[in-house]
């Protein structure tokens, strides 16, 4: 990872002028990457802000990656895995979930807007809840402007 | 209680049940005390114990000590807040409970500003953990030396810590943040609250890896921001409020607030105190399938 940062302070903007915010997906590989494909292969459209990482599984997503995102530019996270129960490698999204409590806690108390980081559950048949996800999330950070405050951070 | 300390100590070494003994001693101009390690049985009258003994030597039980390890096996002179700690070592298996001797000193408090203690040991000039301390008697060691304190904390917790928390809790986003970064621009990236903790005991620290270099090492906003939060979600579950890293800090950071506020949200979300006992897993490590998730959307 290069440690580029968006220093012009503002993500992206359409051809109107329109602010198009960046937002990161951290994603698992078992349910919600492929509840993602599935709103591909079934050819559903949804904003194209996302950018989507792929890995393992939710238990494999450090906190760090989060802040990491937040400081490369994101207007928005988004961490996504299988649902409670579901996962492939049995337990790795509950201990997933537990780190996510202290993590949301945290930030909310560094003052972190919440609107900014959304956790979810989306299993590999979901793909019209990923779409509504995605639509939902980045309607919410595009209404919210871009996230000056940690970009700001000089 | 210093006496009897050392008459412990003495008797540890002269069986050579324990190759050293880890306590506190007094500076050069007896204004502060300082770690000493005490080899041979004719060296135990450096022992010390009064309230500036505030350090907290669990850290010399850890694998960041090496040379001290290889002494042989330690007996340590710890306060039940450093015993909490070494509860925690046990429980991450970084310790056996039969690895070290634990000479538990009942403690009546420790004092906030060494540097201008002048004898005497009043409530007004303890840190925040002595007010609600409830381990003044040691729960786990081998021996206790004192006398039984019959302190009781109170019970919801008071002090300064905890009325911040409450005004910063009150506070809306943009205001946390601006105080936060406010906060955290001072931070020098020293890493001393790392160096003093005896929980952060991995070989090799987060923000020392560079392919890629995750955390900013230079004193910047951003990086600085980036190494606070992550060392305070490393002991999310495991920080027992011991105060070394803010005690440590040189540019007066107030960690403690961010370590008490992660404590108390452990304890609401999965009713949890570490460092009490060492048998049971640590929160992070262990998971119910009904832990809260309201905010998963």
């Amino acid at each position: 990872m290069s440690g580029h940062t968006d220093t012009t302070g503002h993500s992206g903007t359409t051809q109107s002028g329109a602010f198009e915010p960046k937002i990161m997906a951290f994603v698992c590989n078992w349910c919600t990457y492929a509840g993602a494909d599935l709103a591909g292969t079934s050819r559903m459209e949804y904003r194209p802000n996302v950018r989507i990482i792929k890995l393992p599984c939710t238990g494999r997503i450090d906190p760090l990656f989060i802040i990491k995102a937040f400081e490369n530019g994101a207007d928005g996270v988004l961490v996504s895995g299988c649902h409670p129960g579901d996962c492939h490698y049995t337990t790795g999204n509950y201990h997933a979930r537990r780190r996510w409590i202290g993590f949301k806690k945290l930030l909310e108390f560094a003052g972190i807007d919440m609107r900014r980081l959304h956790f979810s559950w989306v299993s590999a048949s979901e793909a019209i809840k990923w779409v509504d996800l995605i639509n939902n999330v980045t309607d919410e950070i595009k209404n919210l402007g871009p996230f000056m405050e940690y970009k700001g951070l000089k | 209680m210093e006496n009897a300390l050392r008459q412990k100590a003495k008797e540890l070494l002269e069986s050579g049940d324990v190759k050293v003994v880890i306590g506190y001693g007094w500076n050069r101009a007896k204004t502060r005390t300082t770690p000493v390690f005490i080899t041979r049985p004719a060296d135990v009258d450096k022992l010390v114990w009064n309230p500036l003994c505030v350090n907290n030597l669990s850290i010399y039980l850890t694998r960041k000590f090496k040379d001290i390890l290889a002494l042989g096996k330690p007996a340590i002179v710890a306060k039940g807040c450093d015993i909490r700690n070494i509860v925690v070592l046990i429980t991450e298996a970084q310790i056996k409970r039969e690895d070290a001797v634990i000479i538990g000193m009942t403690c009546e408090g420790v004092v906030y500003r060494q540097e201008l203690w002048k004898g005497g040991l009043k409530p007004e000039m303890m840190p925040t953990k002595c007010h609600n301390c409830d381990v003044r008697n040691p729960h786990v060691s081998d021996f206790t030396i004192g006398e039984r304190s019959t302190f009781t904390p109170p019970e919801t917790p008071t002090g300064m810590v905890f009325d911040k928390i409450k005004a910063i809790d009150a506070m809306d986003a943009s205001e946390r943040w601006n105080f936060w970064v406010g906060e955290f621009s001072r931070c020098i990236k020293c890493y001393a609250c790392r160096q003093v903790c005896s929980l952060c005991y991995c070989e090799r620290c987060i923000t020392e890896k560079n392919m890629p270099q995750w955390i900013e090492t230079s004193a910047h906003p951003r990086g600085n921001l980036s190494w606070n939060l992550t060392r305070a979600m490393h002991l999310v579950g495991r920080c027992t409020f011991c105060g070394e890293c803010e005690r440590a800090c040189p540019v007066n950071i107030p960690l403690n607030l961010v370590n008490q506020k992660m404590i108390q949200v452990v304890d609401s979300a999965f009713e949890f105190k570490s460092g009490y006992d060492e048998k049971t897993h640590p929160p992070m490590i262990v998971f119910k399938p009904d832990d809260k998730d309201d905010f998963i959307k």
